[in-house]
């Protein structure tokens, strides 16, 4: 996938979700750091785009939520966790680059509610790595791409924001860790 | 962004680099926003024991300690000195001994002999907080004023820093110094002769500047950090009168005139009023003193959250890429 394809996903991905939430007036996109983020400013440009108004967009570091924290060894950096305005009520689209064992999305599903009662929590990956992977029973409302893959190898999605270019690749993991 | 904070302990400012300095202040601005949320908690430390074990007095360190690990959802006990077994005749290796066989995962403890806490690192599995160690170290104490100064002046580096009182007995001025000149400040202290130790040559030689009036170190000050007299800690004379004190050496108004114009005025508490900070001073616009205690819990959750968060097995982790089950 290059970044021509990563961003037909994306206008396809945006005009699904106004589809399916009749406009943009209720919505909310919150971007899971780190790729989630610019996928969500990208996607909430698109819906600008296709409705006229652009939806707030919030930033969700699940650090702090973890649940495996006591094995990665070092501590994370804790970023912080920004979400502009109130989530009650609102129709909330969380926002990352894969969607693997689901254990990111119950964090951050965890986090968003500590925030307040949204009326709605939409997910919207740019890739499924396929269901076998999942550890929790999550899946996503829109799909950019599934790419089905072995646990033996990493999804990478580079964006220019963090990347020095834009594409997906699948690499085979370094070395054996859990 | 992978720097490592990989220590089991914090002992003091001293041994620390300056990148892990700054690292601790980073992640404490993170969780400042977490004591902003409606819902001041986080699940981060759940299931996790922090000890505070206290042989001084304190409510301001103990209260914060104990909020810092509340709102990490880690257990917080508190055990002071008065009512606990060493009133009994207990050392404090056994006190230590017999906390660890109950499985703590942090010991915070505030003792007034300087060297305790390194003494439990070295037999306690439990990561050990300094909260305080006689007039030897505070590095909580420093590392909340450094998140304090670096909040309202942008940075540390090139700034200058008045530090006024009882420089010999203060514990908060040691480890401010440390962590000061670490980071580049340019560090002057004021105070009665008697109350300014002379073996500050290490420090001298790092740039540290001893004043004896407090109008030289005031003098284009961008902070002005006023200690409190420690009358526990005073065993002889060392100044005439709580009066002469206050007249010679006591904080005013008029004194900030001479300090750069935006300057800043800290104190660690408790404060002593009309002794050594003028009410005036104490309340007005250029106090921070109630923003140090706020930042005072943020600095302290980013302490228990480095040393007791994650395991320790170290090695490297790119840990903004990592995803969770990878």
């Amino acid at each position: 996938m290059d970044g021509a394809r990563i961003n037909r996903a994306l206008a396809r991905l945006a005009s699904e979700i106004v589809e399916e939430n009749h406009g943009a007036t209720d919505l909310y996109l919150v971007g899971i750091r780190r790729r989630g983020v610019p996928l969500a400013e990208r996607m909430a440009d698109k819906i600008a785009d296709l409705e006229g108004n652009r939806p707030p967009v919030g930033i969700l570091d699940i650090t702090l939520y973890r649940d495996d924290l006591s094995t990665v060894g070092v501590n994370p950096v804790v970023n912080r966790t920004e979400l502009p305005g109130d989530i009650e009520g609102r129709n909330i689209v969380l926002i990352d680059d894969v969607l693997y064992t689901g254990r990111t999305i119950r964090a951050a599903l965890d986090q968003l509610i500590d925030f307040g009662r949204p009326r709605r929590v939409q997910l919207a990956v740019l890739i499924d790595r396929g269901k076998e992977h999942r550890e929790l029973p999550i899946q996503a409302d829109y799909i950019g791409k599934v790419v089905p893959t072995k646990k033996s190898e990493i999804i990478k999605v580079m964006l220019t924001d963090f990347d020095e270019e834009e594409g997906v690749a699948i690499v085979e993991r370094p070395t054996a860790e859990s | 962004m992978s720097t490592n904070f990989n220590r089991k302990d914090l002992l003091g400012i001293r041994e620390l680099s300056p990148a892990e300095i700054t690292h601790i202040l980073d992640t404490a601005e993170s969780f400042r926003d977490v004591s902003r949320r409606e819902i001041k908690k986080v699940p981060t430390l759940r299931g996790r024991t922090v000890i505070n074990l206290f042989f001084e007095a304190s409510t301001r360190t103990r209260t914060s300690f104990e909020i810092a690990a509340k709102r990490l959802s880690a257990d917080a006990i508190n055990i002071s000195a008065s009512s606990s077994s060493v009133t009994k005749g207990e050392t404090l290796l056994d006190t230590a001994r017999n906390l660890e066989a109950m499985a703590p995962d942090c010991i915070v403890i505030r003792h007034n002999c300087a060297g305790a806490p390194h003494q439990l690192a070295r037999i306690c599995r439990a990561g050990i907080v300094n909260a305080g160690d006689g007039s030897h170290e505070h590095p909580t104490q420093a590392l909340l004023d450094a998140l304090t100064i670096r909040e309202h002046k942008g940075g540390i580096e090139g700034l200058k820093v008045a530090i006024i009182g009882d420089i010999l007995h203060s514990r908060v001025a040691r480890s401010n110094i440390h962590l000061l000149t670490a980071l580049g400040a340019s560090v002057s202290v004021a105070g009665p002769g008697t109350l300014v130790p002379k073996d500050f040559t290490e420090l001298v030689e790092k740039g540290l500047r001893v004043e004896r009036r407090i109008e030289d170190a005031i003098e284009g000050a961008d902070v002005v950090m006023i200690l409190r007299i420690q009358r526990e800690r005073q065993t002889s004379a060392f100044f005439p009168s709580m009066r002469e004190y206050a007249v010679h050496y006591g904080l005013h108004l008029e004194h900030l005139t001479l300090a750069s114009q935006d300057a800043i005025v800290m104190h660690p508490g408790p404060m002593n009023r009309g002794i050594e900070i003028s009410s005036e001073v104490a309340d007005g616009s250029r106090s921070l003193i109630l923003d140090q205690v706020s930042n005072g819990v943020a600095v302290r959750m980013a302490i228990l959250y480095l040393l007791a968060g994650g395991g320790r097995a170290g090695g490297d982790v790119d840990d903004t890429t990592k995803r969770i089950g990878e």
